[in-house]
């Protein structure tokens, strides 16, 4: 099996296009392939999958999860020391109001950190074949072929106007 | 106004990582003169913990100095930062690109010289951790919730931590770029700073996610902590300038004025430090200034509602407060000068399209913003606990010592330094968020014309 790469010029994003719908036509579908660019371009730009995730969990558990801890420590720690003080109650509910806020939200801004890195499948030790030009602009299109595809494909990839291929055995 | 000029990303890149890759020789210079400032304040910060805090000017009643005032003030610039970004992100504002990332980074450190001041004015900073958060299982001794002493650690520590994760999140894909440009143990360093960053769909679609998400967090989280900040004062039964329930939200309309102005100077010192007239132009700016006659007249409101609520009470403490604010030496030219310098003069010049789109004067007028801020706060503190009570049998002026003026002087110069450091390491302009601006920017004709258009971000 064979990484491949298919690199296209900042200014030819059509071409990147073209090459995805051109990969498809062979019969890799856009679960095959993968587009990487120096930059965030609208979704779907080059043809490639929806992209799915479930980021939007991650901070109401941190916040349920925050918000348990917050109320947890403020009435534990004053049933503890229960100090009646001018006839009010033990428990403090402005205060703990307060301590409870700030807890639901860092516990809802540390999840939603987490659930960045989970789901961006960050940090990733081996991220796969890469080049330093994509970060100068060119938009890359990456596939595993096996040996025998190698040639067919990067014909394609020059057919489409790729400006260089790279290939990693 | 658009003045956009569509950049190759090889040039964004050359242009926004210049300083990182190679930083020149007024910058090692800036650093030198900045890391000495530094050391001095810190060796007279060693000294007052040594001799005690009687080294300082507060004295009975007045036992909150400048340390406080500088603590306010620094939490008030850090109010720039989250709400900028995360107001420009959140309402899709094009112009926000080039400000984010050095507003947020101007929260962050802005937020720890916050931190360290009331450290310092503790006297024994070994014990701070304790004060703040005293879980004595030894003797069976607690946290006292009911106090605004814990409820400020709690708001800052949240503030802090989201922030920074805020700068780390959005600093990734840039990361991956220097990555790609550096060579050895530097490589090394970001390529484990990237995290294995290859730019996929999915990695940006989360990257720009996470902006939205993030700053709609970070949001509430900023507008609680100048309120907490200001309950430190406003829970304050015996003190009646400081017992006042419109204390929160005009603390945090003044933190954002104050704020914002700041970030208008940075921002102004990066176009003129880097050479940066391509990515931080006019329009920002301008649209900057527009947002701070906003901002600026909405904090004049508070600050006249304030002012007037307190003498319409017609209480004898009150009014005496007000005469000692407003006519009473060494007061009343402070008072003169803030108000002077916090509205009268910049506001109405910034309604003005020609000063607005002149850099200089923009530079100077919020500068000038912030140091009628830094008085205001001084106004609050100071003359609210130097009045003469019932109970007060020890009573003397304030007058902040040499140590307390050079801290205050040393907290600037540790902003300053620690910015710098950054744009050494880090771009201070995010290369992603440029780039995109230049992907989604398009022109349009119409008629005989080609007119600028933007596509909308999904």
């Amino acid at each position: 099996m064979a990484q491949m790469l298919g690199l296209f010029k900042e200014e030819e994003a059509e071409a990147a296009a073209n090459a995805t719908e051109a990969l498809e036509r062979a019969g890799y579908s856009n679960e095959h392939f993968e587009v990487l660019t120096g930059s965030p371009y609208p979704e779907g730009a080059f043809g490639e999958r929806e992209v799915k995730h479930k980021l939007y969990v991650f901070p109401f558990m941190g916040a349920l999860l925050g918000l348990s801890v917050a109320l947890l420590l403020t009435s534990a720690t004053q049933m503890a020391y229960p100090l009646i003080v001018g006839g009010k109650p033990i428990l403090s509910m402005p205060a703990m109001t307060i301590i409870a806020y700030e807890g639901t939200m860092l516990g809802a801004i540390l999840f939603t950190v987490m659930g960045i890195f989970f789901e961006s499948r960050l940090p990733n030790p081996s991220p796969g074949i890469y080049d330093p030009r994509i970060t100068a602009g060119y938009i890359g299109i990456t596939l595993t072929v096996s040996d025998d595809r190698v040639n067919a494909v990067d014909q394609l990839f020059r057919r489409a106007g790729a400006a260089d291929v790279v290939i990693q055995r | 106004m658009q003045q956009r000029v569509a950049l190759p990303h090889p040039q964004i890149n050359a242009d926004l990582l210049k300083n990182v890759l190679k930083a020149p020789a007024w910058y090692w210079g800036i650093m030198a003169f900045l890391g000495g400032v530094v050391i001095f304040g810190s060796v007279l910060v060693a000294y007052l913990l040594n001799k005690g805090f009687g080294l300082s000017g507060a004295h009975r009643p007045v036992m909150w100095g400048i340390l406080i005032v500088d603590f306010v003030f620094w939490i008030g610039i850090s109010h720039a930062g989250v709400m900028l970004s995360a107001i420009l992100r959140l309402s899709k504002a094009e112009w926000r690109r080039p400000a984010t990332r050095a507003a947020e980074v101007l929260t962050v450190f802005s937020l720890m010289i916050a931190a360290l001041h009331p450290v310092v004015h503790a006297g024994r900073p070994w014990r701070i951790i304790y004060w703040s958060f005293p879980y004595d299982f030894s003797r069976g001794l607690w946290v006292n919730i009911r106090s605004p002493l814990v409820w400020d650690p709690s708001a800052i520590f949240t503030y802090l931590t989201g922030s920074t994760l805020f700068v780390i999140v959005a600093l990734i894909p840039d990361m991956a770029v220097i990555r790609d440009r550096t060579t050895g143990i530097r490589h090394n360093i970001y390529s484990v700073m990237a995290m294995g960053w290859r730019g996929t769909p999915r990695q940006w679609k989360l990257q720009v996610v996470a902006g939205f998400l993030l700053s709609a967090l970070l949001l509430p989280v900023f507008v609680s902590v100048h309120s907490i900040v200001s309950w430190d004062f406003a829970v304050m039964i015996g003190v009646e300038g400081y017992h006042v329930t419109i204390f929160a939200p005009y603390f945090v309309i003044g933190a954002v004025l104050s704020g914002v102005s700041a970030v208008v100077t940075m921002m102004i010192l990066m176009k003129w430090m880097f050479g940066w007239g391509n990515y931080i132009r006019q329009e920002h700016i301008e649209n900057l200034a527009k947002l701070l006659v906003v901002i600026g007249t909405g904090w004049l409101y508070f600050f006249f509602v304030e002012f007037i609520f307190a003498l319409y009470s017609l209480e004898s403490q009150e009014i005496a407060l007000r005469e000692l604010q407003a006519f009473t030496w060494p007061y009343w030219p402070l008072a003169l000068v803030f108000i002077f310098l916090s509205y009268i003069i910049p506001i109405p010049m910034w309604m003005f399209p020609g000063v607005r789109r002149n850099i200089r004067i923009m530079f100077w007028s919020s500068l000038v913003v912030n140091v009628g801020m830094w008085l205001e706060r001084f106004l609050i503190i100071v003359p609210g606990l130097a009045r003469k009570q019932v109970w007060t049998f020890d009573w003397s002026t304030y007058h902040p010592s040499f140590i307390e003026v050079m801290i205050v002087v040393t907290a600037y110069a540790l902003v300053f330094l620690l910015l710098l450091t950054f744009a050494k390491l880090f771009p201070l302009i995010p290369l992603f968020d440029i780039k995109e601006g230049d992907i989604l920017g398009d022109e349009i004709v119409i008629g005989k014309r080609r007119v600028p258009a933007l596509r909308v971000e999904e």
